[in-house]
């Protein structure tokens, strides 16, 4: 009743193309949008905004990224931290270097750093795929980090080897980073940078591109016969996964922690970003942004919850039961829906389809 | 040139000139080699018997230490918490077994390494849950193993300092290899694990238990991995920082190949070594602290060449 696409005629090839087939889709879409634009800024708290909302997008871009090259093109990478890492570094350096130019247009850029370094570390994935390419996945993950520690030029000679986000004014007068930036000037600007890159990232992903990742993912060998060439899925894969991750890293630093040491990217960060894909479900977008949401705010719900029905617990504790509880939440996914909480929610969809009959 | 110099021919000079700093660098790169096999032993087992790569070595190396000096920490004596530790790894195997393996059985692969990592999260929060997150003391005299260092005189008054606790991490380590040789050829639950690893429906179909085998090779993987941690505990601390040293069991294995027990010996030995010396004599002029990272470059090198490692079977699929 509520969810039905029954009596929606398409009558041209670009209806029937279109990202959003379905009306109630785009309704649902347009009421996200909506709240996320109008009600959340307005009715919530700084800090709701700036500790979950904010790196909850990023997080989630970041989780696209993997999700592109572990969803799609079925190449593992144990490195996504190290990426983001590499953002982060670009775009404090390229801020350094022009100051002026709008801190948006360094972060966008910033991306096309780590899209490179993503296709240096991607080439090993021509030749041995698995296992193996985790393994060089974790060289680059420790190279980078080791990288960020020892080449001082990188956080401009700062004697506490981190990185400090400079104040930057951009969109007339408004302080858009730094410690003096509002909360909600950073959300909208997350918020734009990760609907947008979302929006260009499905499209990809549903076009042409897309299409030769999932091939080479479900079978190398016929996809090359039918006349993909591997070369270029996987390394459009590595490159569009690292530019992401990029932009989520500089997003990471210059609009969530506001100074970040090499440490801030270790491989903890990788993993992070790894069961937030797994959680939220290979292949999928939307499947992203609940598998960020969930992984992020499980700790948040726990350390205010627990108390709340009355078990007092150090955050410590709460943080150990959290760690648990994600591992075991893992394997329970993985026994039970291995394809994550996209999933969980697409069959919901089916059974508003069709009820209030058990089956159509 | 100089630049060349100094990359191709200044370590080279300086490893003759001083020839016992050189073998002292040998033997610490041995030493750290030998624990690095040890970890990766308990990768291979379980990885030849059920084709599972797991992750969680490394946090089940911390949580066996972990496990034995917290029961001491309470009052048990040494000995006692030693079995009782082993009886924990048992219990573990089992719960491994029960929980992860059976429910995944026939899986991808990759979804197996993930069950992994997720396994390795529930231990890390367990186990800071249980016994705190600050390192502790390993208690290496009261399980009678020996301390103190011996100096050897090498040439015109070179010196070659061996930790005795060094000797015997090696000396544990070649027994166990050697029994763990002698349980696989030549007992009957040790042929029955190799039929598991050869085939696993064959297995099946001529009445080998695939629970009991499981539960059987994680138990054996959490013996090694409570001796790993008794050793390398006893020359730093029993801390969680040992579980990112795990993952370095990854560039070990590629370089000896996943199936191979003595590979991982070698490849674990050749990572050790060649760390150590990358480190001391090429490490400064890219301003140290490369260790971090050679063992995975290395690795990435010889995966170009010789994908199935050292004494690898030939399977990886070449894309």
């Amino acid at each position: 009743m509520l969810y039905r696409e029954s009596g929606q005629y398409k009558t041209s090839y670009d209806a029937d193309q279109a990202i959003f087939p379905i009306r109630e889709d785009r309704i649902g879409i347009a009421i996200i949008l909506a709240v996320a634009v109008f009600v959340i800024p307005w009715f919530s708290s700084d800090f709701l905004l700036s500790s979950i909302m904010i790196p909850f997008l990023i997080l989630a871009l970041a989780t696209i990224g993997l999700n592109v090259l572990t969803g799609y093109a079925g190449q593992l990478s144990l490195g996504t931290g190290a990426f983001m890492g590499v953002g982060a570094y670009a775009c404090y350096k390229l801020t350094t270097i022009f100051p002026d130019v709008n801190i948006v247009v360094h972060i966008l850029l910033s991306g096309i750093f780590s899209a490179g370094i993503g296709i240096v570390f991607g080439l090993p994935s021509l030749r041995i795929k698995g296992l193996y390419l985790a393994v060089t996945t974790l060289a680059a993950q420790f190279f980078l980090e080791w990288c960020f520690i020892r080449i001082p030029w990188l956080y401009n000679y700062n004697a506490s080897g981190a990185i400090e986000v400079p104040e930057r004014r951009g969109f007339g007068d408004l302080i858009v980073t730094g410690p003096a930036a509002s909360p909600i000037t950073r959300y909208y600007i997350v918020l734009a940078i990760v609907i947008v890159l979302t929006l260009l990232v499905k499209n990809i992903v549903r076009g042409r591109i897309g299409r030769q990742w999932m091939m080479i993912r479900d079978m190398d060998i016929a996809a090359e016969l039918i006349g993909v060439r591997p070369l270029w899925a996987k390394l459009s894969a590595f490159a569009v996964s690292s530019y992401l991750a990029g932009v989520s890293g500089a997003m990471f630093v210059f609009f969530y922690l506001g100074a970040a040491e090499p440490s801030a990217f270790a491989i903890a960060l990788s993993f992070q970003i790894l069961f937030m894909t797994i959680l939220g479900g290979l292949g999928s977008l939307v499947g992203s942004f609940f598998g960020a949401a969930f992984i992020w705010a499980l700790p948040i719900v726990l350390r205010t919850g627990l108390p709340a029905i009355g078990v007092n617990v150090g955050a410590e504790v709460v943080f150990h039961v959290a760690q648990m509880v994600v591992g075991a939440l893992i394997i329970l996914f993985l026994i039970v829906e291995p394809h994550g909480l996209a999933r969980l929610w697409s069959l919901g969809k089916e059974k508003l389809r069709v009820w209030p009959f058990p089956y159509a | 040139m100089d630049f060349l110099y100094s990359i191709l021919i200044d370590p080279f000079v300086q490893m003759v000139e001083l020839p016992d700093f050189l073998l002292q660098v040998l033997w610490e790169g041995f030493v750290a080699g030998v624990l690095y096999a040890l970890i990766a032993l308990g990768f291979v087992l379980i990885f030849k018997a059920s084709g599972v790569f797991n992750f969680a070595q490394g946090i089940m190396v911390v949580f066996a230490g972990l496990t034995l000096v917290g029961l001491h920490e309470k009052g048990v004596p040494a000995y006692l918490a030693l079995i009782l530790t082993i009886g924990v790894m048992g219990l573990l195997a089992l719960a491994v077994e029960r929980f992860v393996m059976r429910p995944l059985v026939n899986q991808p692969d990759i979804i197996l390494l993930m069950s992994t990592i997720g396994l390795t999260y529930f231990l890390i929060g367990f186990g800071e849950f249980i016994f705190g997150g600050e390192p502790k003391q390993m208690i290496t005299e009261e399980l009678g193993l020996p301390t103190g260092s011996t100096a050897f005189e090498i040439g015109d008054g070179g010196l070659l300092i061996l930790q005795h606790i060094d000797v015997a991490a090696a000396v544990i380590a070649i027994i166990m290899v050697g029994m763990l040789a002698i349980f696989f050829n030549k007992t009957r639950i040790g042929r029955a694990l190799r039929a598991v690893a050869d085939d696993h429906q064959a297995a099946l179909s001529v009445g080998i238990s695939l629970n009991q085998i499981w539960a059987i090779v994680w138990f054996a993987a959490g013996i090694v991995a409570l001796t790993t941690g008794i050793m390398w505990g006893a020359r730093s601390d029993v801390s969680f920082a040992l579980e990112i040293i795990a993952l370095k069991a990854l560039p070990v294995l590629i370089l000896g190949g996943f199936t191979s027990i003595p590979g991982a010996i070698v490849g674990g030995l050749i990572i050790g070594i060649g760390e150590k010396i990358g480190e001391i004599y090429w490490g400064p002029l890219v301003g140290g602290g490369i260790e971090s990272w050679l063992a995975y470059m290395i690795a990435l090198i010889f995966l170009l060449f010789r994908p199935q490692g050292l004494f690898g079977e030939r399977i990886i699929e070449r894309v």
